[in-house]
């Protein structure tokens, strides 16, 4: 029964990882490499391909966060807490991801792992810091009610933050003399690499979707076995 | 000139208050009392505003709590066992301080009476951390008074208390129930609080189990009772 | 005007109280002037680049010595109880925030008032850009202590307290310190107006923003 009743939700869980699949398939072999790029530099170019969807992902997971934040301190109600909560979570995983995935990219393309002056980078790490502290700060509050009200405002603040980080780090990187001058980071995407790039963020915003109703109804199933264990 | 109406309060699935109906004449002295954990402070940080109710209301001198705290405040007076006073301030400084927050008409003629009244006018310009428990409780009394409320709620005002300051704050009480404003107090001692009481209730399980007038009520009856409802 | 007259009261208390005692103060100032000594040290600063390194010090003296004070802030109301007598009292909540987030900020100003003629002379900077660097200073000690008072009062009521704060405050004012050190470090080397005109207006854009977002959010703070 709860599987014909959650029928929709098992088949986009099914279309999304059979999606990542092929993602993987076209992004490792089926796209044609890139141009002006060798060895180790046009394997690691493909990370591209699942850097971008994670950074978009995430940066969705945090609106969303925000939208539910707002909404939270406006008409109160714990779903919307419940939906903040949970996207952030998701949203701190993708954004780990395109901080891992960066270097990874940045080495072999830019011979560093790092450079302050992508301000996106810089952005997508500071993003993952304030996020974090967004779920220390859950932790650490034990009443329900502010816990809510405390994560919205953060929600809201964190979120207003993140134009403002990326113009900050953008001005930045472009004021300071960096010892390595970075080139070769943009490249002509050929139709079929823009093929596979919608692809993947098409497949990581399922992705995401089915994480994001994961995660709200097992806090709802959490909140049912709390009341019960409860009542009197 | 209080009216509670199905008041309650819940801290996540935990129902501290179950809903309290409740009537308090103008210039009645109420003196509630219950066991610990019972709601009794829940209840009265709820009726001065500093906690919302989950639900229900409470007029205070026909003002709704819920719609228009700012004014209910205004008509507040309160006692608690934390003196709400800033240790490295003088008395004076302390009511000067709360005087502006109150909009007191001519300030400094009414602090002089204040402290004179809870006999500190001659220590009126040391720090408050200079004070014994006892002064600083009385100092508490005359900011809560300080702007002339007609409700005044105490919260186990004689907590931590030497025999000196019990008698003290004892006179003190009388002078507020013969003043003419009404007076919610909450204790555990039932001997003190049914002397000085018009009113006694017992509030035990987040319900008002009992009620009566002070007067004709033994001190070995309502032991007996407060024994009996605490019970359950 | 009388909401004036409310902030007034608490910013008034409040400096009042620390004039007493300047435990605060005193706190802060030798955390700020330890912060110059360590890093006068872990960096070699000399003569030749102290002109490159001393705005980012500067600004990590002021930045972390306001920490103490803000923690301080509601730390104090809340272990004494008169958080409770300042939420009792009939004003509304965003004239605490405004009382308490101007007595944040003079704390902080007062911290740099000492701090600078101090960092110039031991550094041997020209005291002919102090003046602007005072206005970078007081734009980023406000911003700051905006957003600042505002998780403070967040901070307090969790489980971590001091810890929690440079958690949440330092990340989201990343902005505020780039541009503060490039106000400040394009002040010392005498750079043009019109070059250095993004940053002040990220410095006040940010003081901006986040000021009026706190001022709105600050009574889901403190509201229990």
């Amino acid at each position: 029964m709860a599987l014909r009743k959650d029928g929709w939700l098992w088949a986009l869980g099914l279309l999304s990882f059979v999606g990542i699949l092929v993602a993987g398939y076209l992004a490792l072999v089926w796209a044609p490499p890139a141009e002006g790029f060798v060895g180790e530099a046009e394997l690691a170019q493909r990370i591209f391909y699942f850097h971008v969807p994670a950074a978009w992902t995430g940066f969705l997971a945090f609106f969303v966060t925000f939208v539910a934040s707002v909404a939270y301190l406006w008409k109160g109600g714990r779903k919307w807490d419940i939906l903040a909560a949970s996207s952030a979570e998701i949203g701190l995983v993708f954004t780990t991801m395109v901080v891992v995935t960066g270097p990874i990219w940045a080495k072999p393309t830019w011979g560093v792992w790092w450079t302050w002056s992508d301000p996106k980078l810089v952005t997508a790490a500071i993003l993952w810091l304030i996020y974090f502290g967004y779920m220390m700060l859950r932790r650490m509050v034990e009443d329900d009610a502010r816990r809510a009200r405390f994560a919205a405002v953060l929600g809201i603040i964190g979120f207003a933050d993140v134009p403002i980080v990326f113009g900050a780090a953008r001005w930045w990187g472009q004021s300071v003399a960096h010892p390595i001058v970075v080139s070769g980071g943009g490249f002509d995407v050929a139709p079929r690499m823009l093929t596979v790039l919608m692809f993947s963020l098409a497949v990581f915003t399922l992705m995401y979707i089915v994480i994001l109703t994961l995660r709200v109804r097992a806090e709802h199933l959490a909140d049912a076995v709390e009341s019960l264990k409860t009542r009197e | 000139m209080i009216q509670v109406r199905g008041l309650t309060k819940a801290f996540g699935p935990k129902k501290v208050l179950r809903g309290i109906d409740l009537d308090v004449a103008p210039g009645e002295f109420l003196t509630l009392v219950g066991p610990n954990g019972a709601g009794k402070t829940t209840f009265l940080r709820i009726l001065a505003t500093l906690s919302r109710a989950t639900g229900g209301d409470a007029l205070i001198g026909g003002v709704s709590i819920a719609d228009h705290p700012v004014q209910v405040r205004r008509n507040i007076g309160l006692v608690s066992h934390r003196t709400l006073l800033y240790d490295d301030l003088t008395a004076v400084e302390n009511l000067q301080f709360y005087g502006r927050m109150y909009d007191v008409p001519k300030l400094d003629a009414r602090i002089d009476e204040v402290l004179r009244q809870v006999d500190l006018y001659f220590r009126r310009h040391e720090p408050v951390r200079t004070y014994s428990r006892g002064m600083q409780q009385r100092l508490s009394i005359a900011r809560a008074i300080l702007h002339d409320p007609q409700v005044m709620l105490m919260d186990e005002p004689y907590t931590g208390l030497d025999v000196q300051a019990t008698a003290m704050l004892r006179t003190v009480l009388q002078g507020l129930a013969a003043s003419g404003r009404t007076v919610i107090m909450t204790t555990h001692d039932l001997e003190l609080g049914l002397e000085v009481a018009d009113r006694v209730a017992i509030l035990s399980g987040g319900t008002i189990g009992f009620q009566a007038p002070a007067k004709g009520l033994s001190i070995h009856d309502f032991r007996r009772i407060y024994a009996e409802q605490v019970a359950g | 005007m009388n909401f004036l007259r409310k902030v007034g009261a608490v910013a008034w208390k409040d400096l009042r109280a620390e004039w007493r005692t300047r435990e605060v103060f005193s706190a802060m100032f030798v955390f700020a002037l330890l912060i110059i000594i360590i890093f006068n040290f872990a960096l070699e600063l000399r003569a030749e680049n102290a002109r490159v390194l001393v705005p980012g010090i500067l600004w990590v003296a002021f930045t972390f010595s306001g920490m103490l004070g803000l923690n301080r802030s509601f730390i104090q109301e809340k272990d004494r109880g008169s958080l409770e007598g300042l939420l009792l009292c009939p004003v509304d909540r965003s004239a605490i925030y405004l009382g308490k987030m101007l007595a944040n900020s003079a704390l902080m100003a007062l911290v740099a008032v000492f701090i600078l003629p101090v960092s110039f002379v031991l550094f041997n900077l020209s005291f002919g850009a102090l003046p602007m660097i005072v206005v970078v200073t007081a734009l980023g000690t406000v911003g700051f202590a905006g957003v600042g008072t505002l998780f403070s009062a967040m901070a307090v009521n969790t489980r971590a307290r001091e810890v929690m704060l440079p958690l949440l405050l330092f990340p989201v004012a990343v902005p505020l310190i780039i541009a503060a050190v490039k106000l400040t470090a394009g002040i010392m080397d005498g750079l043009p107006v019109a070059e250095l005109a993004r940053w002040w207006q990220l410095l006040i854009g940010f003081d901006a923003i986040f000021f009026t977002l706190s001022f709105m959010t600050f009574d889901y703070v403190i509201e229990e």
